[in-house]
């Protein structure tokens, strides 16, 4: 049982790097982790700079603004993408004013009512799997239920993109209720305050921001959303502002429509939608960190 | 404003005492008002399920003989299995792409980058999920699909002959509009989720058992096959699905660079076709009858495939993560 | 136990191992004993906070030293820089020398990893591998390149006998090491850092988390491989540290009053029944009496 004790207490004292084959597959593999990185830098890289180069030569206030959408064969400089931008306002708009207040009620009955119950964990689990549901069936449904009985909308496509938005809500807010310390709640109680008292004047307002934070990343999700519009708003080529009456169209839709033409002016006007629509989504975005920064920092 | 009332001994009994106030009406409904918000994801699903059930059953009575077919041309066939096919090679390839480079960055995240650095990598990994999937087809359909096809012709006639080779990537009809470049695109949609949902994991491996694999003397590679991977392998597996059912369930970058031919073929240049990309082709065209009620009812196909797909995900997530809490 | 702390000497089991060598009541000779570690006028920064001050120590050879001390005064943090654990945490920094076998050990050339496959740690919470009971001992002989089965079962027996944890694992070898109860998942941990056959086991509190029993077993084991390793142990205890140690360590907070900052400082240092029978500072005094109640 008396094994040789190692013999590198007989050698000097050897403190320098492990053997070559060690420290080599230590290097690489931190290579690989870096390249890993590296990689999804170049289409992101790439397309990011084509968006910028494309859409900016086609971008211009008429672009923005101009009601009516040409067809596919006009070159670029006629008309433009107004009616889309206002579509896609008008309907992103609508759905996060059903999704938003829907999702958040919905995380406050998860974590200050539900507990523990199965109905509780039943809700919780399916709205985490129901964000893995392709947008296009949330399409599918709305067409199904409302379009074939109240024709085409930007109403229903807001139905849509509200059912796409539901569950996404629901899960960040939850997170943000979560995270929302227990002693603020029972200082509440303890001023004989009710449940939905305690909630609307202490919880809610204690996670706002990061709620707040987790719909505009929503919104932004179902501003670029396709597939929930393609069958609920058929499409239009002059503005339609009336959400609740008449076809209507999106930016997205645009995009895509534009996309599979061979015209080079249809071509560009994609590019321009796209850029439109990448700020759009990106200027929610930072929006969304900036309020997460300011106000993570204040509660420290 | 006194909460708290002292019954009066002298007082006759029954004496309303507001420490026995009924329950205001307020909080009442607003926790019915919560609930029905909450219910709303299971009705929703639940409709989804029924109303596209109820709308296919046209297509189901044309007869299992009719469904299992590959070929779906919307006039008189109208068989699932060619897009079928579509959609799971196409997730397949941008798996096998994507999921080493979305591990590579969870790793890169949690492992090599010290902590305050970390944030703008995050950033990046922000801003490739925010990039809407009609403006990935775009550049898709216009960039790279055009780019690709030289490639792909170059490999096709390099693999020429070469037995498995050529049935994979060689073919007459290779184009750039293809399985592969949908599965590509994939790769690039999907590892955001993936790389976040498996960052998520690997932070819960408790220090403590890194210091004891450190303290043997390990590097940070062995580090992380000996005390990292074993805690979050089955949470990072879980992503690994959940990416899986992100992609089968993508649509319109997918409709884009797929092609548009609905066939089964080893050729993974060749044009294909994926469940959604043809129900977002092809829907407007579907007037009725049986066209339109197959395309619902490969919908319902989809949904429940994903939701199984992100059930079994989801328990292999959950399970890690408990086993991290508990353990 | 109560005649050890009376004597307050530390050679109890003589009855366990005759064949150990050293002489058991007198204080070491400091002269006669090979320098394993040397700390000179060594502080340790986490960033701008000086965790410990000015530290100055000589361990040696074959002996268990044990450093103690109210928390906070910065023990652990001295033992996890004898193994450059302290590495790991962002914004660590060491001034100061410390010397291992008259090497530097913060050397330009060192490599951390060299260190810690001589200088291994058990740490205070066991914390075995999700693995069989087999791996865990073998991954460290393992990732130094020992894929031989033979040889690998050879030293998986000899590290988990020395850790006295054979008898009671020697049939569940491929079970997993989390299924181990408290003391045993720890007598795990320190057959895994003999595996790799180091020079100096350093111990954080190893038996804080333990019952008597298991504790009482792990300091049995202490005193079976003191011939062939230095041990240096951090422990809370001090009847632990009577019973175990031949040489002491008391660490104290100091603080400033100006600043509002502390910082740790090494207090006095000797032989063990020096340091508990006769200590010299009056700090040393007031923590060894208070507790000893």
């Amino acid at each position: 049982m008396m094994a040789a004790i190692s013999d590198s207490l007989a050698r000097p004292v050897d403190l320098r790097e492990p053997s070559g084959w060690r420290r080599s597959k230590n290097q690489i593999m931190t290579i690989l982790m870096w390249l890993a990185f590296v990689i999804v830098l170049i289409p992101l890289g790439f397309v990011l700079v084509t968006l910028v180069a494309k859409g900016a030569a086609a971008i211009s206030w008429q672009f923005l603004t101009n009601s009516t959408i040409p067809p596919n064969v006009v070159p670029l400089g006629t008309g433009g993408m107004g009616a889309a931008v206002v579509g896609t306002l008008e309907v992103t708009g609508f759905a996060s004013l059903l999704a938003i207040p829907l999702g958040v009620l919905g995380a406050v009955y998860l974590n200050e009512y539900g507990g523990n119950r199965i109905l509780a964990r039943l809700i919780s689990f399916m709205s985490n799997v129901m964000t893995g549901v392709p947008s296009i069936v949330m399409g599918l449904f709305i067409f199904i239920i409302w379009v074939t009985h109240f024709g085409y909308s930007g109403l229903a496509g807001s139905f849509a993109l509200a059912c796409l938005m539901l569950p996404i809500v629901i899960r960040s807010s939850y997170e943000m209720l979560i995270l929302v310390p227990d002693s603020l709640r029972q200082g509440s109680y303890a001023l004989g305050a009710s449940k939905a008292r305690v909630t609307l004047t202490v919880v809610l307002p204690a996670a706002l921001s990061g709620i707040v934070s987790g719909a505009l990343l929503a919104v932004a999700r179902a501003a670029g959303e396709t597939a929930p519009v393609l069958f609920t708003m058929l499409t239009v080529e002059q503005t339609n502002a009336n959400l609740f009456s008449g076809p209507n169209t999106t930016l997205p839709f645009q995009i895509f429509m534009n996309a599979q033409s061979a015209y080079t002016g249809a071509n560009a006007r994609a590019w321009g939608a796209a850029l439109t629509l990448v700020a759009i989504t990106f200027i929610l975005m930072i929006a969304a960190r900036i309020i997460t920064a300011l106000f993570t920092r204040n509660a420290r | 404003m006194s909460t708290v009332t002292k019954a009066d001994p002298a007082s006759p009994a029954g004496s309303a005492s507001p420490l026995h106030q009924r329950r205001p009406l307020g909080d009442r409904g607003f926790q019915i008002v919560a609930l029905g918000a909450g219910l709303l994801v299971l009705v929703i699903l639940v409709l989804i399920t029924y109303t596209t059930a109820q709308q296919s059953t046209t297509w189901f009575a044309g007869g299992f003989k009719d469904i299992f077919q590959v070929a779906f041309d919307g006039n008189t066939k109208f068989g699932a299995m060619g897009v079928l096919y579509g959609t799971v090679i196409s997730s397949v390839i941008g798996v096998i792409i994507g999921v080493p480079v979305s591990v590579g960055i969870a790793l890169l995240l949690t492992q090599v980058v010290p902590a305050r650095w970390a944030r703008p990598f995050v950033y990046v990994m922000d801003l490739l999920a925010v990039v809407p999937s009609v403006v990935w087809g775009l550049w898709g359909i216009i960039v790279l699909v055009p780019w690709l096809q030289k490639i792909y012709l170059d490999i096709a006639s390099g693999v020429k002959g070469i037995p498995v080779l050529d049935s994979l990537f060689g073919g007459p009809n290779v184009t750039g509009a293809s399985f592969f470049t949908a599965g590509l695109i994939l790769a690039i949609m999907i590892t955001p989720i993936i790389t976040s949902l498996s960052r998520e994991v690997i932070a819960t491996v408790p220090d403590i058992d890194k210091e004891g694999a450190y303290a043997l003397g390990a590097t940070r590679w062995e580090v992380i096959r000996g005390a990292v991977w074993p805690h979050s392998q089955g949470g990072v597996t879980g992503a690994i699905l959940i990416g899986f059912g992100r992609a089968m369930g993508e649509t319109i970058a997918v409709a884009l660079v797929i092609g548009d031919s609905v066939e089964v073929t080893p050729h993974l240049f060749y044009s294909g076709h994926s469940i959604a990309a043809i129900i977002a082709l092809q829907f407007g065209e579907a007037t009725g009858g049986e066209f339109r009620s197959a395309l619902i009812g490969l919908g319902l196909f989809l949904f429940v495939l994903t939701i199984l797909v992100n059930l079994v995900a989801r328990w292999f997530v959950e399970r890690s993560a408990r086993r991290a809490r508990g353990g | 136990m109560e005649e050890q702390q009376d004597q307050l000497n530390v050679q109890q089991d003589q009855e366990v191992l005759p064949k150990l060598a050293v002489p058991d009541t007198a204080p070491r000779d400091t002269f006669n004993g090979t320098a394993i570690f040397d700390v000179s006028n060594t502080s340790i920064y986490y960033g701008s906070f000086r965790a410990v001050t000015d530290v100055s120590l000589t361990v040696y050879e074959n002996e268990i030293t044990a450093f103690i001390g109210p928390s906070g005064c910065g023990k652990t943090t001295v033992l996890r820089s004898l193994n450059r654990m302290n590495d790991l945490i962002a914004g660590a920094r060491v001034e100061g020398d410390i010397r291992y076998r008259g090497v530097p050990l913060y050397g330009k050339d060192v490599s951390p990893i060299a260190v810690r496959r001589r200088i291994g740690m058990v740490f205070q919470k066991a914390n075995p591998f999700p693995k069989s009971v087999y791996d865990n001992v073998a991954y460290g002989p393992r990732i130094n390149g020992i894929r031989n089965k033979g040889k690998l079962d050879e030293i998986v027996e000899r590290s988990l006998k020395q850790a006295a944890l054979w008898d009671e694992v020697k049939d569940r070898l491929n079970k997993s090491g989390l299924g181990l109860s408290g003391g045993q998942a720890q007598r795990l941990c320190i057959a895994r850092t003999l595996a790799v056959e180091p020079d100096v086991v350093l111990m954080d509190e190893p038996c804080s988390a333990l019952d008597p029993i298991a504790t009482g077993r792990i300091e049995d084991l202490m005193h079976e491989i003191k011939s062939r390793y230095t041990i240096v142990i951090v422990t809370h205890n001090m009847q632990q540290a009577t019973r175990v140690s031949d040489r002491t360590a008391f660490y104290s907070v100091l603080r400033d009053e100006k600043s509002d900052t502390r910082t740790g400082v090494l207090v006095e240092y000797g032989s063990t029944a020096q340091i508990f029978g006769d200590p010299q500072d009056s700090r040393t005094q007031a923590y060894v009496t208070g507790r000893m109640g």
